[in-house]
């Protein structure tokens, strides 16, 4: 397989004298998606944490296109290309889309807003990710709903060409139509080019868009699948600890 | 919200049939937009339209009511009135934007007024040096309240609180109990007694419409630089000669002479320009720079913003620093008017400030809310002190008149966050 475009080697952090991760090992590729799965406390926000910059790994590698990087601070992850999508939406109710899309990197010319620019590049977000459900990019995120508000959080993400996206939990709120609706988002996300990684409780949505499976079991990564090689009762069996890890690829 | 849900199928067609989102909402034509603001208007996004509509009505009544209500003299002395309460609400909105308040915003200007009145005694400090303290003051009183808020995470209502009584204690050291002292600099006194001549009020009306053309200019060229659609420029047209025949209106008016047969008076007062400078300044800032948008977004969702890289410490903290320092902006133009400072300057006012925002629609939840607001607010309360004043009401039927106004307005603004929650337009 072609070289990860972000590459995790023997990662640890302990909070005082819990190790929360014990030397993990993850890879993500560019155009794949990469599904993370694993129990409550096997330590998957804390991974995710990690690789935002918000709260940096205590030891081993981040190599980031085979060049080892350090990750402190969400800058030097946003320097990168990295955009975490957070499980309770980062969106201001009373801002517009196109300014939630652009919160904290705005386009300035000479000191103001350049607003002309920041919509017309907020559109061609939405359009690579074709996403029609929304009528105005003028509109209120108030007024969206919960499928169109995390279409909103993906789509701030690529607006800045962004390398790497995670998601944490994007469908857990969502209703089966709009989490079909998500979902395919996702996938869409992936084709652009973009190396996905996907937080998820929801094996059925896993199976749906993940291309990889990587299974933390209490802070070690206890398998590595393509998905399309393995089953569900399988990665049930590797998130309870039941089964072993039998095989590695990637 | 449920209709919405409904229409959202399940499958999005591939990329090359998407249409282009660009040129949706409100940028079709003239009926698309009264169409789109209609809509918000019915969503519970009513911003100013109770307040614009309560001033035609009080500004009706009082007329009918009292012939000496729409007189030259007593129009230009309702905006030598409005003129401390306008500025002060429109500092207010800088804090009431971020869900936070300031309680002590009349009383810092009191005690900035205090000093600056008596640095200014004969014999004492030029003027424009103790003009530069009583700033000074209004600086470090919103650092002070801005680093309890935004640093240490005390209540802004508690810390401002408790500032609102030290600083009244802080007056009576200055000034003493029942003391008062008489303002001197002239070119103070002039802000809220003396007038432009009539050339220079058509002057301000023609530059402020050039500056506001001038932007709008700017951004339609912007905008047609990167390929985004503007609105139909008749609306940007309908909206100046709006603009443009209310200010020839209200120049026209005040340049009449409204003077005695012994003595001729007329013109916009200075202060006039002087709000209408802080009122495009402030509202340039808020709409177009980081730290603008950054106070709305605050108030819509500090933790949104925080993850979005927004600097959440600072902005608040510069916040608090501009409402003191435009507070103190009011209490020069209160002590203008006045012509004197006591110990007691400054401490009712502050009230009467955020009741000003609130009723012309500045949400005291944060992130809703425009200066323009705080200046229509703030009229609607000085026509009802004005006019009551007029018909010989007492200050207590003024001031429960106000204050049924203020419940009003807040009861206004609870039921379209209620509406705009259920309808999600």
């Amino acid at each position: 397989m072609t070289q990860p475009i972000v590459e995790l080697r023997q990662v640890t952090k302990s909070f005082g004298p819990v190790d929360v991760l014990k030397g993990v090992d993850l890879v993500a590729h560019a155009g794949r998606v990469t599904a993370l799965v694993g129990d409550n406390g096997a330590g998957k926000s804390t991974l995710i944490k990690g690789l935002a910059g918000v709260q940096p790994y205590d030891g081993g590698e981040v190599l980031f296109d085979g060049q080892a990087v350090s990750l402190h601070h969400p800058r030097e992850a946003a320097r990168l290309g990295i955009e975490v999508v957070y499980q309770d939406l980062a969106l201001c109710d009373n801002l517009d889309i196109v300014q939630n899309m652009f919160l904290g990197r705005e386009e300035l010319a000479s000191g103001t807003f350049d607003e002309g620019r920041m919509e017309a590049e907020a559109a061609r977000a939405l359009q690579t990710l074709s996403v029609k459900t929304v009528k105005s990019l003028r509109q209120k995120v108030a007024s969206l709903s919960g499928g169109q508000r995390q279409t909103v959080a993906i789509a701030r993400s690529v607006v800045k060409k962004a390398t790497v996206v995670i998601l944490d939990e994007p469908t857990a709120a969502l209703g089966v139509a709009q989490t079909a609706q998500v979902l395919d988002l996702v996938r869409r996300l992936a084709d652009s080019g973009v190396a996905v990684i996907i937080i998820s409780h929801n094996l059925q949505d896993v199976f749906a868009v993940a291309d990889d499976i990587s299974v933390l079991y209490l802070g070690t990564m206890t398998a590595r699948l393509v998905a399309k090689d393995t089953n569900p009762a399988d990665v049930v069996g590797y998130i309870t600890g039941t089964t072993r890890m039998t095989e590695v690829d990637a | 919200m449920s209709a919405e849900v409904d229409s959202e199928g399940p499958a999005v067609a591939a990329a090359d049939d998407a249409p282009s989102l660009l040129g949706k909402g409100g940028h079709g034509g003239v009926g698309d937009a009264v169409r789109a603001y209609l809509q918000r208007v019915r969503g519970g996004d009513m911003g100013p339209l109770p307040a614009v509509g309560g001033l035609v009505v009080l500004v009706v009544i009082f007329a009918i009511a009292n012939p000496l209500f729409l007189t030259e003299r007593n129009i230009a002395n309702l905006f030598t009135q409005a003129a401390p309460l306008v500025t002060l609400g429109m500092a207010l909105v800088f804090v009431l934007l971020l869900g936070e308040i300031d309680l002590s915003a009349g009383v810092t200007f009191g005690v900035a007024m205090g000093v600056f009145v008596k640095l200014t005694q004969p014999g004492g400090m030029a003027w424009p040096l103790a003009l530069l303290v009583a700033l000074g003051i209004g600086v470090a009183v919103g650092a002070f309240i801005g680093f309890f808020v935004a640093r240490i995470g005390v209540p802004s209502f508690v810390v401002s609180l408790g500032l609102f009584l030290g600083l009244q204690g802080v007056m009576l050291v200055i000034i003493g109990a029942g003391g008062t002292y008489r303002l001197i600099p002239s070119p103070i006194r002039a802000i809220q007694n003396q007038n432009l001549p009539p050339w220079a009020g058509w002057t301000m009306l023609a530059v402020v419409l050039a500056l506001l053309l001038a932007v709008a200019l700017l951004d339609r060229r912007r905008r047609a630089a990167s390929g985004a659609p503007n609105p139909p420029a008749s609306i940007m047209y309908a909206k100046l000669g709006v603009i443009a025949a209310l200010g020839a209106f209200i120049v026209f008016y005040l340049n009449q002479d409204r003077g005695t047969a012994a003595r001729s008076l007329e013109g916009v007062p200075i202060v006039v320009p002087l709000v209408l400078l802080i009122l495009m300044v402030g509202t340039y800032v808020l709409d177009r720079t980081r730290f603008g948008r950054y106070i709305y977004a605050i108030g819509g969702n500090t933790e949104a913003a925080r993850r979005a890289g927004v600097n959440v410490t600072l902005v608040k903290w510069s916040a608090f620093v501009v409402c003191s320092v435009l507070a103190v902006v009011a209490g020069v133009f209160t002590v203008s008017k006045v012509g004197s400072a006591d110990a007691a300057m400054g401490r009712e006012i502050v009230l009467s400030g955020v009741a000003a925002a609130v009723v012309g629609g500045v949400s005291l939840f944060g992130g809703r809310g425009r200066l323009v607001h705080a200046v229509i607010g703030a009229t609607v309360i000085a026509v009802i002190t004005n006019g009551m004043g007029l018909l010989k009401f007492s200050a207590g039927a003024n001031l429960a008149v106000t204050g049924g106004v203020l419940v009003l307005a807040a009861t206004v603004d609870a039921l379209a966050r209620k509406r705009s929650g259920a309808t999600g337009v």
